[in-house]
Parts: structure tokens; C-alpha cells; sequence
């Protein structure tokens, strides 16, 4: 081959791996995000029905309340503006306790439960997840925040 | 008083280290000796004095010192011996200090080791190394100061976070920074390289050892924390995707690219400007790996400071590092040339393909790591990628990379014929086919992607064991001693480091495909079947430990009825914070690892542990086999670097030391 063939071989070859690649990569990232809603929004119906997504906030006092017999837990997840009903079945992280900062991600059901494939508690005693303590900020700053949000999902 | 002098040693070592990053530099630009032969002494005094403020942290540690705000926060005086130790590079500061004392480390060692470099280059080199270590040395006083006194002492220490306290946390941080900081040679040299204007065959020799060494001890590190992570986190997953092992695996994605494109460099004259480019990357991956686990800003186990300061200085800081080279790289690359031409298919054109797919798969990791950042720092909302996007992506990029591994060692360079290739790989070939159709019935169940990874493991197997044969049979001596000892032992830790990928791959497919994942709940005395196992729960004990108080659950496994073994794993509660460890029970094994961790009670009545617990059980079959693969890459690294080639430039550097009084006296 001529080096000019060559290099153009080359070329060829480089960009298809590239285009495959990127084909790849982006199918796989658009169907693989996962979004964060707060309870606070989940009221307000921005959250999507059927599609898996995280919630997250503080477990709500005296909320949890286990099913005999099985692994199943019912506990509420709180933004201190609103709550959702939260069901898992499986073990609890070490780090998941009543009046500390969880992060859950599943479906929310017809019923208006939110049903939990996986609970994330991935922080210590003093730390809150971001995600966690953002929903409470949030919540707290009140309307002029939401309709902020409001705001920058229209423009999305 | 030994806290005072650990800082103020770090205030002199920012002092030295400025000095050592701009008169030596100044002096290779002037020509000027003098100035030049001033690398060497501050670099060692730089690391003395870095040394010896860590030695002071680590002093403060032991002694329970809770004066100092950073042991009172992450020490307890019940903390085994061991532990406190290791609370040094636990906090936030600690680890900063750890990687400011492996860079001086690195600049030490070639300090020793390269007396044979020309001093102008050795200068620049120093220089480089110097400037990083300034800007981590400014980084660490002003934002993040170690030795702040606490006023009032502390009476007590809040204890170093209870997953940390792991055997891991004594080796994982260490051997992972000595990979990270390892890359800033290779970055110094190829800076070094750029800013004399001289590129070629002999600065990718020198490189090569350091960034091979680096590239061991990164493999080892995450390795470890993998494993840890394993058997520490309760949940028996050996990686997660988590941002933070992305942040250590971009680099190592990068280096491994580096090790392949310095190898043709080397031998071959080629790839030039893009050795020189990937030698820049695989540092900047491994700042902005620090920046990422270090500024607060991800959601993760790893990121306990919370800090914006902090966030802010570590991205002007790698604005002006990644920034300045990559401006520098673009002035000067045109200078440096392309080197050698190769044919289509030749071993050249597979290392570049290799390389190519391992930097397509970086940005894959690079993509998934930071675009979550960035949508939340542009408050575009919050996302987060899971682990299914990296595995459908990063698998098919690293598939064609494990089978080109098979024929990349074999294909000559500059031109390989393809028949040729082909016949010399049908054997392999047909092993590797055969194995991917036969062995998953005798695992118990064929799937395509058991078969397909089994396919490329004994492919890798299999034609590195064709490549090694035809190597001895080639070699002129008789016996097969010495025909083994007519190889390099680079080339012997090649075959050992791809055979180790093999392995890997292995231990990936066979826990993919046939690992048992389950969660039950269990009264005292009830069982459950797993896998051909039979697991019965005999309730729980209460142990007290060191710093906690435990209980140990004891599970009885069974076959066919039969006691094998009691497991038993743990749930801690720590005493200083109160926080609970699930310590799962690993029966290891070279087929497989069964594995039981308790959840926790689950009776309605919430005072007692004597009811029914959650308790998860796993059989994950061959996991250790990534680990061991990931042994055998690193050990592969460490044999290549024992090359005679180097030893022999080590000789002439020996030769030259005792010869030139003149030289050493000048030091």
C-alpha cells in the first residue's frame, strides 16, 4: 500500500471505531440516567410514573415499620415540606437509621408508594449525602425555589 | 512543640521546593551549571522536610495528641496501634500530606537514579517535579493545614470512621498514591522533554522503567480496594462504578495506554508526540482524581471534606497544570515529529489500535464520571449513571483490546503478514474456541457472554503460551535453561502481566455469570438452600472487640447433609460513634468464595437480636481469580522493570559515580 493509502486506511478505520463507539456510548448513557426528584416534587407530579428514579431526603421519625414474616420495610422519606411512602424489600445499608439522610432508588407505583429497588445510606454519622441534604434546602427555601426549578426544567 | 515543628518543617519544605521548581529550570534555560546542580540537593532537602512533617502527624497520632483539631477528629484513643497509624493519611489533610511525601518520594528516587540523564534534562525534570509539589505544599497550608491546634484540647477523639478500620486502610492509600504520584515522573520527564526540545529513543528509556513502576503499584492499590470493598462493605460487590474508583481507574486506563505507546517509542521511534500527550494525561487524571476525591464534590463514601476553598484551589491548580502542558504540548509537538512508519497490519498498528480503544474507553469513564457534575453544577438537575451504562459500554471496548492482546506479541514489527499470523495462531485459536464451547456446560449452564469471555481469556492464555514457544524454540542455545535465560525478563513480565489479564477476565466472566445473590430472613435454627449448599442460621453472640462491641452470628453450611464449615460474621457497633459495620464471612477458595453477612434483627420486637435476622448469602464463584489476575499484572510490571537494559544503564551511572570525583563532588 501507498503511504497515502495508508494514512487514509487509517483515517477510515479510526472513524468507524470512533462512530461505533460513540453510538455505544451515548444509546447506553440515555437509557442508563437516572434522575433525582425530591418528595417535595414528587408531590407536585414532576416525577415520572413507571420510570426508575432517585428520591431522597431524611427518614421520617417513627416512620419505619416492618412486614412479619418477610424483608419488606415501610418507612417515609422527608424533604420537612413533604413526605412519600417508601417500600423495600431487602437488607438495610449499616448506615440507614430514622431522622438520617437516605437516598432510594425504584419506581413510584400507582398508589402513590415509592417501591425501592435500592437504598443508599453510603455516608457516616455526620455527613449527609448531597443529594440528601439538597431536597431539605430546598424544601426549606420554599416556593421561590421550586418554581426556580420549575423554571429550568421548562427550559430543559 | 512536635505538632509546631511539623509545620513549620512543611513551611520549609514550600520554601525548598520553590526553590527547586525555578532556579534549576532557570539555570537549563541559561546553561548556567551552577544553578543546575541545585536540583538535587533541594529535592532531597524538600523531601527530608516533607518527611519529617508526616513523621510529626503521625507522632501526633500515636501519642493521642487530641490538641491537634485533625487527630481529635479522626483518632480515639481506644484506636488499636496499627490504625492510629494509619488515621494519618485517614483525614482529608493526612492524605494530602501522604501525597505530597510520595512526590517527594518520586523526586528522591530519581534523584538516585538517573545520574546518567544529561543535567540540563535532570534539572527540568526536578524542576517539574518541584512546581507540582509547591502547589500541593501551598494547598496543604493554606486550605488544609494538618497540624491546626484545637483549642481547647479534646478530651477525646471522634474516632477515625469505622470503615476505615481495615486492614486495607493500612496498605490501600499508600500503594494507590505511590501508582497516582508515580505518573508525575513520567509527566516530568515528558514536560522535561519538551521544554529541551529533545525526544527520542533514549527519553523513552528513561521514562519507561518509572512509568511501568508506577503503572504496578497503581494495579496493586486498586486492586486492594477493590478486594476491600468486597469483603468490608457488606454487600459483596468487587466494583461499583463509584466516581471515586473511576477516579483511580482513569489513570491507571491511561497508563496502561502509556506503558504500550513508550514501549514503541523505545524500540521503534514512533508515536512520538502521542507518548508525550499520554504522559501528560495519565498525571492530569490523576490531579483531577484528587480534585474529584478531595474537593467535596461527589456523593460517595471517599468524600468526607466538604470544603469550597478547597474545590476552588484544586481547579486553578489543574487549570494551570493540565492548561500550561497541553499549551506547551501544542507549541512544541510539531517539533517532536511522528517517528518511524509501519504497515497496516503490523505489531505497531495493533498497539496503536489497543491504544486507541483504551483511550475511547477513558472517555466513556471520564463521560459517566463528570457529566453528572456537571448537569448539578449548572443546576440542570440531578442525575446519576449507574453501573449498567459502564458495563454496556466498557465491555465491547475492551473486548477487541483483550483479543489483540492474543496476536499483538506475536505480529513483527513494521509489517506482519496476516497468513502468516494465522497460521501461527490456529492452535490458539482452536483452544480458545473450544474451551469457550465446552467449558460453561461444565460449569452448569452455557450463556453467549460466559462463552464469549471464556473465548477471550484462553485466547490470551493459549497464544501467549504459542508466543512463548516459538521464542524458546528460536533461541540458538541448547537446554532449556538457557533457552529461557536467552529472554528478557521484560518480556517474560509481559507474558505474565497479559497472562494476568487472562486470569482476570476469568474471575470477571465466571462471577458474572454464575454468582447466586440472596437475601433471607432466618429465625434461630432455620436454614435455607443455596446453590447446593444448605445454610442454617444458630443464632447470634455478643463479643466484645477493641474499640466496639460485636455480635457474631454463626451460620452452619452444609453439603449433602454434611458440616463443611461455621461461618461468622459480624455486626459492629463502634464505640466513640456509635455507628454500626456489617464484617461479612468469606470461606475463600480457588473455585469460589461463599460469603454470609448479617443484615440486621428483623422480629417485630425491636429490643431483642435472639429472633430472626436478614442475613444475605452469596456464592460467588472464582472472584479471588481478579484479584490474582490483578496480582500477576502488577507482578509483570515489577519483573519488566528488573531488565538488564536499565540495570545496565545503572552500571555505566555506577561506572560514572566512582570514575568522576569530580561529579559527585560537585553534588
Amino acid at each position: 500500500m501507498k503511504p497515502r493509502n495508508r494514512r487514509f486506511a487509517w483515517i477510515v478505520a479510526g472513524l468507524c471505531l470512533l462512530g461505533v463507539a460513540s453510538a455505544l456510548v451515548l444509546s447506553a448513557f440515555r437509557s442508563n440516567l437516572v434522575f433525582f426528584f425530591t418528595p417535595s416534587q414528587i408531590a407536585a407530579h414532576e416525577a415520572p410514573q413507571g420510570r426508575p428514579f432517585r428520591v431522597g431526603g431524611m427518614v421520617e421519625s417513627g416512620s419505619l415499620a416492618r412486614e412479619p414474616n418477610s424483608l419488606t420495610v415501610r418507612f417515609r422519606v422527608t424533604d420537612t415540606a413533604q413526605t412519600i411512602p417508601v417500600s423495600y424489600t431487602g437488607l438495610l445499608p449499616d448506615l440507614f437509621k430514622e431522622g438520617k439522610g437516605v437516598v432510594a432508588q425504584g419506581t413510584l407505583g400507582l398508589d402513590g408508594v415509592f417501591h425501592a429497588s435500592e437504598v443508599l445510606a453510603k455516608h457516616d454519622e455526620n455527613y449527609m449525602p448531597p443529594q440528601a441534604k439538597d431536597a431539605i434546602d430546598t424544601a426549606r427555601k420554599g416556593m421561590t425555589m421550586k418554581s426556580l426549578h420549575q423554571e429550568t426544567k421548562a427550559e430543559r | 512543640m512536635i505538632p509546631e515543628l511539623g509545620h513549620f518543617a512543611l513551611i520549609l519544605a514550600l520554601l525548598t521546593s520553590l526553590v527547586q521548581g525555578t532556579l534549576p529550570m532557570l539555570g537549563a534555560a541559561m546553561r548556567e551549571p551552577r544553578l543546575m546542580a541545585l536540583a538535587r540537593p533541594a529535592a532531597r532537602a524538600q523531601f527530608l522536610l516533607v518527611a519529617l512533617a508526616f513523621g510529626c502527624l503521625a507522632w501526633s497520632f500515636v501519642a493521642n495528641d487530641f490538641s491537634v483539631q485533625n487527630v481529635a477528629s479522626n483518632s480515639n484513643s481506644e484506636l488499636p496501634l496499627h490504625y492510629r497509624v494509619a488515621a494519618t493519611w485517614g483525614s482529608h489533610e493526612g492524605s494530602l500530606l501522604l501525597w505530597t511525601l510520595m512526590l517527594g518520594g518520586w523526586t528522591f528516587a530519581v534523584t538516585l537514579f538517573s545520574r546518567n540523564l544529561p543535567a540540563p534534562m535532570l534539572a527540568r525534570v526536578i524542576s517539574v517535579m518541584g512546581l507540582v509539589s509547591a502547589g500541593f505544599l501551598l494547598f496543604l497550608l493554606f486550605t488544609s493545614n494538618p497540624f491546626e491546634r484545637l483549642v481547647p484540647a479534646a478530651a477525646e477523639g471522634r474516632d477515625l470512621n469505622p470503615l476505615l478500620q481495615d486492614p486495607g486502610m493500612v496498605f490501600h492509600p499508600p500503594l494507590l498514591y505511590m501508582g497516582y504520584v508515580g505518573f508525575s515522573v513520567a509527566f516530568s520527564f515528558a514536560i522535561a522533554a519538551l521544554l529541551g526540545g529533545r525526544l527520542d529513543a533514549t527519553w523513552a528509556r528513561w521514562s519507561r522503567p518509572w512509568t511501568t513502576v508506577a503503572w504496578s503499584f497503581l494495579t496493586v492499590g486498586i486492586a486492594l480496594g477493590s478486594a476491600w470493598a468486597y469483603y468490608t462493605l457488606g454487600w459483596g460487590g468487587w466494583w461499583f462504578w463509584d466516581p471515586v474508583e473511576n477516579a483511580s481507574f482513569m489513570p491507571w486506563l491511561t497508563g496502561t495506554a502509556l506503558i504500550h505507546s513508550l514501549a514503541v517509542t523505545e524500540k521503534r521511534g514512533a508515536f512520538k508526540s502521542w507518548t508525550v500527550l499520554l504522559a501528560i494525561v495519565a498525571f492530569s487524571l490523576s490531579l483531577l482524581g484528587t480534585f474529584l476525591v478531595r474537593s467535596g464534590v461527589l456523593t460517595s463514601v471517599h468524600a468526607f471534606a466538604t470544603d469550597p476553598a478547597r474545590g476552588v484551589f484544586i481547579l486553578i491548580f489543574l487549570a494551570i497544570v493540565i492548561g500550561g502542558s497541553l499549551a506547551l504540548f501544542a507549541y512544541r509537538a510539531g517539533k517532536v515529529g511522528l517517528g518511524g512508519s509501519f504497515d497496516l497490519i503490523s505489531r505497531e498498528s495493533m498497539l496503536l489500535a489497543n491504544n486507541i480503544l483504551l483511550i475511547v474507553a477513558l472517555a466513556s469513564v471520564l463521560l459517566g464520571t463528570l457529566y453528572p457534575l456537571f448537569l448539578d453544577a449548572l443546576n440542570l438537575g440531578k442525575i446519576s449513571v449507574g453501573p449498567p451504562y459502564f458495563d454496556t459500554v466498557f465491555y465491547p471496548l475492551m473486548a477487541p483490546a483483550a483479543f489483540l492482546m492474543g496476536v499483538g506479541p506475536l505480529a513483527r514489527w513494521t509489517r506482519a503478514p496476516l497468513p502468516d499470523l494465522a497460521t501461527r495462531l490456529r492452535w490458539a485459536l482452536g483452544v480458545a474456541l473450544a474451551t469457550a464451547l465446552v467449558a460453561p456446560f461444565l460449569l452448569g449452564r452455557w450463556s453467549l457472554l460466559v462463552a464469549f469471555g471464556l473465548f477471550l481469556a484462553f485466547w490470551i492464555f493459549a497464544s501467549t503460551i504459542v508466543n512463548l514457544r516459538q521464542r524458546l524454540s528460536a533461541s540458538p542455545r541448547s537446554g532449556l535453561l538457557a533457552k529461557l535465560r536467552a529472554n528478557s525478563p521484560s518480556y517474560y513480565g509481559m507474558v505474565l502481566a497479559h497472562l494476568g489479564v487472562g486470569v482476570f477476565i476469568v474471575g470477571v466472566t465466571l462471577v458474572k455469570g454464575y454468582e447466586v445473590e440472596k437475601d433471607v430472613r432466618l429465625d434461630v435454627g432455620e436454614s435455607v438452600a443455596l446453590g447446593g449448599y444448605d445454610f442454617k442460621f444458630a443464632g447470634v453472640t455478643p463479643h466484645p472487640g477493641p474499640n466496639y462491641r460485636a455480635l457474631t452470628g454463626s451460620v452452619e453450611v452444609r453439603k449433602d447433609g454434611r458440616l463443611i464449615e461455621t461461618l461468622a460474621p459480624e455486626k459492629r457497633i463502634y464505640n466513640a460513634s456509635g455507628q454500626a459495620m456489617t464484617i461479612a464471612a468469606i470461606d475463600s477458595g480457588f473455585f469460589g468464595d461463599r460469603y454470609v453477612s448479617l443484615g440486621e434483627p428483623v422480629s417485630a420486637d425491636a429490643s431483642t437480636f435472639d429472633g430472626p435476622w436478614g442475613i444475605r448469602i452469596y456464592l460467588k464463584p472464582f472472584v479471588d481469580w481478579i484479584w490474582i489476575g490483578a496480582f500477576l499484572m502488577a507482578l509483570g510490571g515489577f519483573l519488566a522493570v528488573s531488565d538488564r537494559r536499565y540495570r545496565l544503564a545503572l552500571k555505566t551511572r555506577a561506572a560514572r559515580l566512582f570514575g568522576g570525583t569530580a561529579h559527585a563532588g560537585a553534588d
